[in-house]
């Protein structure tokens, strides 16, 4: 372990610095994954299964490789073998086995994407259809109890809430839904690979170009330093471009075909709906007991997961609920139903944000049942220590957060009657959700330091694998080494994105800005005690990602608290957000300028995600009926009222160096729960299912 | 089947050959190499392909190149000749109204053709006075640009940004 050996000082980080890529950005010029240049690139076009299990049993590409412009069509017959079994998801074109509607069957390589994506229609298919689950079914018998969450037990009891239940003065037991979404960054997923001389170069729409090159190296059986991934931009990402898909793995295998000539694949909005990962649907039962003041006795939250049969992700809603309030006992668990659909995946505020849906809800519902204000019974049950690990907090200002949102938002006046507010024919009400976001740390990112020129204006170049998909690392981690290193941001020069600066975490888990930017320190802090404050060109140092000493000391979190006041029509039942306010506490901020934008981008999500998000599944053919965005609905530019961010300044010495804690997802978490809250205050009509549509105002 | 056309992009004259069934966009991103218009759906559904084609706000993914032969496109890139970013540009990067920047150079397009709309006086759905002059307040803005997606959620600063410059 190390640490640290100067206090860090913030001078750049702390103001508002626009994105050095800026001007790039607003031109166009800025590349993404797909537009890497190279002349004589082959584009790929797959072929895909129209059923969710079963079995190939012939194959005919003929008519395909007759067309004018195809190079080859590659299936599980004439595909290059994968080095080892891979698993179901990654071992593309390796079987005749049938896992998921939409798996890759074929891929056909042509000199254009017109005759790519004829020919692809082209390649017939014969198929033998087995028995297939797609229904999330909580008495399923396949139902199981997973080994872990990707973060801490599966289930966690503490005391006995069942029999704290029974004796509470009031027991509130109630069931919340929230449905499978789709992540749909407007970068579509893509790569771009080359096969040369036996080394697999890769540019690739990804959150961390380390996992995807992990990933590749495995499946192809080579050393991860014969694969490079490169990512210079990547249109977004919120968890889909966080692991690697087939879609990375067919396009790489594809290129195996055709040695020295680089093979393009960039998906359709249609087939992002496929491959890519989903937010899994949940079925959360919670049950809240209190004595008649408020104070929580017992919390329950039993989760049920959407699952796939063929690799597992488990969204850990009821994880939400073990630390943010105080309670005597206490019961959070999850179980899976495993179906023939594709593999979930994290996306923007896994577990937190469908978890906060039903736990902010119940705790309205709760607040409301004892005649106590929401905002009042939260802060009765406000913890003195983690109640989940015992530590203390590194910082905790949820109280703080509700406290100053209250007063911004106007919150003392409000009348707790519901469907009071009748104004030109529109139903007015407001809500309020609780929001928090535990701050980790990945290990393993690497930073060199390197000095351009002499003295006192001596460049610093700093290169870390870091990924922007637009939270906007290269200008927080550009003020991070300007300080570390005392200098002027002018003189740094950051460059990230590629696997030549060496293994680095993802962007992602709102880790990024502490694990590469507590590695960058590190290394600054070894290149100032090596070289001092006026080095030589030349001069270099490196420094991997330092343990927190402080890590199993402290519970760290960032909180939050969000308020919006809902409108729903009387005639129509159309419902509306005229105005939201976020207000948080998360440590230090870097830019205050690119953070507004993730506060709001996320409060943006929690909108969308309560609003309009649903991926309805068709449970005959195990497939997404509603494949792109006319029948995705994402929340458009209308669809957003005002909206207002705050934070409060937090000093946090226990999380990094710098005193950050994470922004990219504590934005989302708490929203949903605040709508459906505004809106039962609107109407009277409690809805506990996700989206909110106007049917249930009717 | 393949069509000659010529285009006029950002000021710089093309000819080129195309399969008839290649779009605008296609036809500028893959055959000229200018991907300042992204692909985000393909379908005329989020507005990332938005260029102006002709001086109107036009998505490039709903219109195929040999149907514009002789036409005059301005993508974003063109919109700052030498580099000087159009004040539009520039509000953008002021007010951080983005964050991927993928839908962005649609935003920019679709923004500058919108004000040109209401300039001229064409009233949209939250438009009290279909006959008088446009004013053009925040909802305006924003039910003016609700063709064009963000997934990153930058719609606020989007509204700030052209506010700005709409004043």
């Amino acid at each position: 372990m190390t640490t640290a050996s100067r206090p860090f000082v913030p001078h750049a980080v702390g103001t508002a610095m626009p994105r050095p890529e800026g001007p790039q950005k607003v031109r166009g010029t800025a590349r993404y994954t797909v537009e890497t240049p190279g002349s004589d690139a082959l584009y790929l076009f797959p072929v895909q299964a129209g059923v969710a299990r079963g079995r190939v049993t012939a194959i005919d590409t003929s008519a395909a490789e007759a067309l004018e412009g195809v190079v080859a069509v590659l299936t599980h017959e004439n595909a290059p073998r994968l080095a080892r079994e891979a698993d179901a998801d990654h071992g593309v074109l390796q079987s005749s086995t049938i896992h998921q509607h939409g798996q890759y069957l074929a891929a056909v390589l042509a000199t254009s994407s017109e005759s790519a994506r004829e020919a692809a229609s082209l390649v017939s298919v014969e198929v033998v259809e087995e028995p297939h689950a797609a229904v999330l079914d909580e008495d399923s018998p396949d139902l199981y109890t997973p080994e872990a969450l990707v973060v801490g037990v599966t289930d966690d009891t503490r005391g006995d809430p069942e029999a704290a239940l029974a004796a509470s003065a009031v027991t509130l037991r109630r069931t919340y839904r929230t449905p499978m979404e789709h992540h749909q960054p407007l970068e579509p997923h893509a790569t771009v690979a080359c096969w040369e001389d036996g080394r697999l170069v890769v540019h690739d729409a990804t959150q961390a170009v380390s996992w995807t090159r992990q990933a590749l190296a495995a499946a192809f059986g080579l050393d991860e330093s014969d694969v490079d991934v490169v990512a210079q931009h990547v249109g977004g990402g919120f968890g889909s471009k966080g692991g690697t898909h087939p879609n990375t793995m067919l396009t790489a295998l594809a290129a195996q075909a055709v040695p020295g000539r680089s093979v393009r694949y960039a998906l359709t909005r249609q087939q992002m709906f496929d491959l890519v990962g989903y937010r899994p649907a949940t079925v959360q039962h919670v049950a809240l007991g209190a004595d008649r003041e408020g104070r929580l006795t017992a919390i329950t939250h039993d989760v049920v997961d959407q699952g796939s049969k063929i690799g597992e992700f488990v969204e850990p809603a009821a994880a939400f609920s073990r630390g943010m309030y105080a309670a005597e006992t206490r019961r959070t668990t999850h179980r899976v139903v495993p179906l023939d659909i594709g593999v979930p995946t994290f996306m923007r505020a896994p577990g937190e944000a469908p978890g906060s849906f039903a736990g902010e809800c119940a705790m309205d519902e709760l607040a409301i049942e004892l005649g106590i204000d929401p905002i009042e019974l939260r802060l009765r049950n406000e913890p003195e220590v983690d109640p989940e690990s015992g530590l203390p907090y590194s910082s905790r200002n949820l109280v703080a957060c509700l406290r100053r949102g209250a007063e911004r938002f106007g919150w003392a006046d409000r009348d707790p009657a519901p469907r009071a507010r009748l104004v030109d024919g529109w139903w007015h009400g407001t809500g309020v959700g609780s929001a928090s976001f535990p701050v980790p740390r990945f290990p393993g990112s690497e930073a060199t330091i390197r000095a351009t020129g002499t003295g006192d204006t001596a460049g610093y170049t700093v290169e870390i694998a870091a990924s922007d998909i637009g939270q906007g690392a290269r200008a927080a981690l550009t003020a991070i080494a300007a300080d570390a290193l005392d200098v002027g941001v002018e003189r740094i020069d950051l460059r990230i994105g590629d696997t030549a600066f060496g293994p680095a975490g993802p962007a992602g888990g709102s880790a990024g800005t502490t694990s590469w930017g507590a590695t960058i320190v590190e290394a600054a802090d070894r290149f100032r005690d090596k070289y001092g404050d006026h080095p030589e060109d030349g001069d270099e140092a490196d420094a991997h990602t330092p343990d927190n000493p402080w890590a199993g000391e402290y519970s760290m979190h960032a909180f939050g608290a969000h308020f919006v006041e809902v409108a729903v029509h009387a005639d129509t039942g159309e419902i509306r957000v005229p105005r939201m306010l976020g207000v948080f506490a998360a440590g230090r901020i870097v830019n205050p300028l690119t953070a507004r934008s993730q506060f709001l981008g996320g409060m943006t999500w929690g909108l969308s995600a309560a609003l309009h998000e649903e991926s309805v599944l068709d449970d005959r053919f195990g497939h997404v009926v509603n494949r792109d965005f006319a029948g995705y609905h994402v929340a458009t530019n209308a669809d957003v009222g005002t909206l207002d961010v705050e934070w409060l300044d937090e000093d946090d010495p226990y999380v990094n160096p710098m005193g950050t804690k994470g922004i990219g997802e504590i934005g989302i978490v708490g929203v949903a729960a605040a709508i459906a809250n505004a809106a039962y205050h609107a109407t009277g009509v409690r809805v506990r299912s996700l989206p909110i549509t106007l049917d249930a105002f009717l | 089947m393949k069509l000659d056309l010529t285009l006029t992009v950002d000021g710089h004259h093309h000819s080129l050959t195309v399969d008839t069934r290649t779009t605008v966009l296609d036809a500028l991103r893959e055959h000229l190499d200018i991907t300042s218009p992204k692909k985000g759906c393909d379908h005329g559904q989020c507005g990332a392909c938005t260029v102006l084609l002709d001086g109107r706000r036009t998505l490039s993914c709903l219109s195929l190149a040999v149907a514009h032969d002789g036409a005059e496109i301005t993508t974003a890139d063109g919109l700052a000749p030498d580099g000087e970013l159009h004040p539009l540009q520039q509000a953008f990067v002021d007010h951080d109204a983005y964050q991927c920047g993928y839908c962005t150079p649609g935003q920019i397009c679709s923004a500058v053709g919108m004000l040109d709309e209401a300039a001229h006086g064409a009233p949209s759905v939250v438009t009290d006075d279909l006959t008088g002059d446009v004013r053009l307040d925040r909802a305006e803005i924003a039910e003016r640009l609700s063709g064009n997606l963000c997934r990153c959620g930058a719609y606020a600063h989007i509204v700030d940004a052209v506010e700005q410059v709409a004043r």
